[in-house]
C-alpha cells in the first residue's frame, strides 16, 4: 500500500499551523483539548499504518522479557522462537490473503495435515521419489484450495461455512489415507525433512524452514503491495460491489486467493514435516485458530480490505515471544493462553476503533 | 443538430416478465452536450441507462456508438468501448487511496524488465497521472494523492469517481444520480465538474431526479414517460414546470412539438409538485 510512511513521527508532533477549525475552542492550554487532539493524532497514524501497533507490541514484549529473564535474548532461544512460529506463520500468510478478501479459512490446518500425510506416505510407504511426493503434496493442497474457492465463488456460500465443512472433510480424508498412523521421518525422503535442517551463522542456528517462511512473506508482501492483483485483493475485500463496478473480476480474484492459500498450506505442510521430523495425522489440530490469531494480532481487519501480510509475521512472533517468555519466566501454560486471548480481543477492539473515520 | 449522434438508441424494448420497462424508446446523444434524462419512477430511466452502459441487454432495438451498432453484454464491454459510468452509490473503495481507486481494474505496469517479469505496478505513473486528472477537473482541495478515499468528504469522493470516468472515457460519460447522496455545496461542486467534463470535450448523460440541477447544467433534456421518450426539450424553451408537466403526462407534445395542455388542473398540480421538488 502506497501510504505516507515515515511521516507518522512528524504527524505525532503538534503541527505549528493546524488546518481547519482549531481545537482551541475550549481555550488554549485546556487539558481536554490537548488530550483529544493526541487521541486523534494517534488514531490518524494507526489508520494509515496498521502494522505500527503490532510492531510496537512485539518490541515491548521483547524488551520486557529481555529484562526479566536471563536466557531470552540468547541466540539459541531466539532461533527456537522462530522455529516455533514457522508453521503457524506460513499458514498465517494463507489466512491473511483470505481475510483481506473479507473471508475466513477454517480449513488451513486440515489442508496442511492432509498435504503432509500425502507427501510423507507417498515417500515412505509407496516409494515415490521425494521431489515427486512433494509436488503431489503441493497439488493436493492446491486442489483443496480450489474446492474452497469454487464453493465460495460458484455456490456463493459464506467462506466460514464452506471452510467449516471442508475442514471436516479434509481431516476425515487425512485420517482415512493415513489410517491414523504417524509416519516416521526416518522412512521418508531427505527432501521432505530438508525444512528442518539447519545451518549456523555465528552462534545462531537457522533452519531452512524458517528461511522458507520468511521468503514466502517477502513474496506475498510484494504480490499484495506492488502488483495489480494485490490491489484487486484489497479492493475485493474492501467493497465487493465497488470493485466489480470498477472492472475488477472479483470472482477470479477470490478463486485465485483460495487456490494460492491452498498451495501455501501445502508448503506449510513441508515445513511442518521438517519441524516435527515426522508426519502425524493429528498434528496442527488448532493451527487454523492459531493462524487467525496471528492475522488478527497483526492488525489485519476481519472485515477485509485492510492490513499487511507483514503484520501477520509480527502477530505470529508476538504469540511466539509471549509463550516463550512466559515459559522462561516459569509461568503456567494456562496463563499463556489467557494472555493470547486478551491480545486477540484487544487487537480487534483496536481495529474497530481504527476503522472509524474521523470526519 | 445535424452531426452524427455519439450514442444513439433505436426503439429499445425491455420487458421484465409482464412489466414493460422500455416500450420502444429512442435516444440520441450529440457531441459536446450534457443530455439530462428525467422521468418519473418506473418511466424506464434506469432500464434505458442500463441498456446504454451494458448492465442489461435490451430485448429489441439497437444501440449505436458513433453510428455503428454495438451489443454490450457486460458493463466491462461498454467500458472497453469508451463509455464510463459514475454510479450514485459512489463505487469507490474506501480503504484504498485515490490513485489506486482511479486506476482500479486497469493499473499500469512498469514497462521495464521488472514490470514484465514480476508484473510490478508503475506507482509513480499512477500517482502522477492521478494528480494530473484531479487537477484537470480542478479538484485541488485534495492534498495527498496517497490519501485513503474514506478520509474524503462525500463530494470529494464523487470527485474521484468523476475524475476516473473523465480520465478513461473516450466517448461518453454516464452519470447516474451523481448528486443524490450529496449536500447542497457538494452538489454544486459536482455539477461544476460535470460542466467541466463536457467543456473538455466529452458528452455527458446525466440521470437525475433533481430538477434544479438538471436545469442548471443540461443542454437538452430527454423526458421519459411510460417506457417511451415523450419529448426532448431544452432549458431555454421550457420551464421546470413544463418539463414536469410533460413527465407526469399533464402536457403532451403534438407532432409538431407544441405543447398541448391535457388538463389544466393536473398541470397546475404538476407545477406545484415540481416546485416542491425544487425545494428539497
Amino acid at each position: 500500500m502506497a501510504r505516507d510512511r515515515g511521516s507518522f513521527l512528524r504527524r505525532l508532533l503538534p503541527s505549528p499551523a493546524p488546518e481547519g477549525p482549531k481545537p482551541s475552542a475550549l481555550g488554549p492550554g485546556s487539558a481536554e483539548a490537548r488530550q483529544r487532539s493526541l487521541a486523534v493524532r494517534v488514531h490518524d497514524i494507526l489508520h494509515s499504518n496498521a502494522t505500527l501497533g503490532p510492531a510496537l507490541v512485539l518490541l515491548i514484549a521483547v524488551v520486557i522479557f529481555a529484562a526479566t529473564t536471563d536466557r531470552f535474548l540468547e541466540p539459541a532461544n531466539l532461533s527456537l522462537i522462530v522455529q516455533q512460529v514457522m508453521v503457524v506463520g506460513t499458514l498465517g500468510i494463507a489466512q491473511t490473503l483470505i481475510i483481506l478478501t473479507a473471508g475466513i479459512d477454517l480449513s488451513v490446518g486440515a489442508i496442511m495435515v492432509l498435504s503432509s500425510i500425502v507427501m510423507a506416505k507417498l515417500s515412505a510407504v509407496s516409494g515415490v521419489p521425494g521431489l515427486l511426493a512433494l509436488l503431489i503434496g503441493f497439488g493436493v493442497g492446491t486442489a483443496c484450495g480450489l474446492i474452497n474457492g469454487l464453493l465460495v465463488t460458484r455456490l456463493r456460500l459464506p467462506p466460514f461455512i464452506v471452510t467449516l465443512g471442508t475442514l471436516n472433510v479434509f481431516f476425515a480424508l487425512n485420517l482415512y489415507y493415513s489410517e491414523s498412523a504417524t509416519i516416521r521421518g526416518a522412512d521418508m525422503s531427505d527432501l521432505l525433512l530438508w525444512t528442518g535442517n539447519t545451518f549456523d551463522i555465528g552462534d545462531t542456528r537457522i533452519t531452512y524452514g524458517s528461511l522458507l517462511m520468511l521468503a514466502l512473506f517477502g513474496v506475498a508482501a510484494y504480490a499484495l503491495g506492488s502488483t495489480a492483483w494485490g490491489r484487486h485483493v484489497y479492493a475485493t475485500g474492501d467493497d465487493l460491489e465497488a470493485a466489480r463496478l470498477s472492472g475488477v473480476r472479483t470472482n477470479r480474484v477470490l478463486l485465485s486467493v483460495y487456490v494460492l492459500a491452498g498451495l501455501i498450506c501445502a508448503i506449510a505442510a513441508w515445513i511442518l514435516i521438517g519441524r516435527i521430523a515426522s508426519a502425524s495425522p493429528q498434528a496442527g489440530g488448532l493451527a487454523n485458530l492459531d493462524s487467525i490469531t496471528a492475522v488478527v494480532i497483526g492488525g489485519t481487519s476481519l472485515f477485509g480490505g485492510r492490513g499487511l501480510v507483514l503484520g501477520t509475521l509480527f502477530g505470529a512472533l508476538i504469540v511466539g515471544v509471549l509463550r516463550n517468555g512466559l515459559t522462561l519466566g516459569g509461568v503456567d501454560v494456562l496463563w499463556q493462553d489467557f494472555a493470547v486471548g486478551i491480545l486477540v480481543i484487544a487487537a480487534v477492539a483496536i481495529d474497530q476503533w481504527i476503522r472509524k473515520v474521523r470526519t | 443538430m445535424t452531426a452524427t449522434p455519439v450514442m444513439e438508441a433505436r426503439s429499445l424494448v425491455k420487458r421484465y416478465g409482464h412489466v414493460v420497462a422500455l416500450d420502444g424508446t429512442d435516444f440520441e446523444l450529440y457531441p459536446g452536450e450534457i443530455l439530462a434524462v428525467i422521468g418519473d419512477n418506473g418511466a424506464g430511466k434506469s432500464s434505458l441507462i442500463k441498456c446504454l452502459s451494458g448492465a442489461t441487454v435490451p430485448d429489441e432495438g439497437e444501440v449505436l456508438l458513433d453510428g455503428d451498432p454495438v451489443h454490450f453484454k457486460t458493463p466491462l464491454e461498454a467500458r472497453n468501448a469508451g463509455i464510463e459510468t459514475v454510479y450514485q452509490n459512489l463505487a469507490v473503495s474506501p480503504a484504498l487511496d485515490i490513485a489506486t481507486n482511479l486506476f482500479l481494474g486497469r493499473e499500469p505496469r512498469r514497462t521495464d524488465l521488472v514490470g514484465r517479469l514480476f508484473r510490478k505496478l508503475d506507482k509513480k505513473k499512477m500517482r502522477g497521472e492521478a494528480r494530473r486528472h484531479m487537477n484537470e477537473l480542478g479538484i485541488l482541495t485534495i492534498q495527498n494523492i496517497g490519501q485513503q478515499v474514506e478520509t474524503l468528504s462525500g463530494g470529494q469522493r464523487q470527485g474521484v469517481a468523476v475524475a476516473r470516468a473523465a480520465a478513461f472515457a473516450r466517448h461518453v460519460v454516464i452519470m447516474d444520480e451523481p448528486t443524490a447522496a450529496l449536500g447542497v455545496k457538494e452538489s454544486a461542486k459536482v455539477l461544476e465538474l460535470i460542466v467541466r467534463v463536457r467543456d473538455n470535450g466529452l458528452p455527458v448523460i446525466l440521470i437525475s431526479h433533481n430538477m434544479p440541477h438538471v436545469f442548471e447544467v443540461a443542454d437538452r433534456i430527454h423526458i421519459q414517460r411510460l417506457g417511451r421518450r415523450v419529448a426532448v426539450v431544452t432549458p431555454k424553451t421550457h420551464s421546470m414546470n413544463d418539463a414536469v408537466a410533460i413527465m407526469t403526462g399533464a402536457t403532451q407534445l403534438d407532432a409538431a412539438g407544441h405543447d398541448q395542455v391535457v388538463n389544466d388542473a393536473s398541470r397546475r398540480q404538476a407545477g406545484q409538485d415540481a416546485f416542491r421538488g425544487a425545494g428539497e
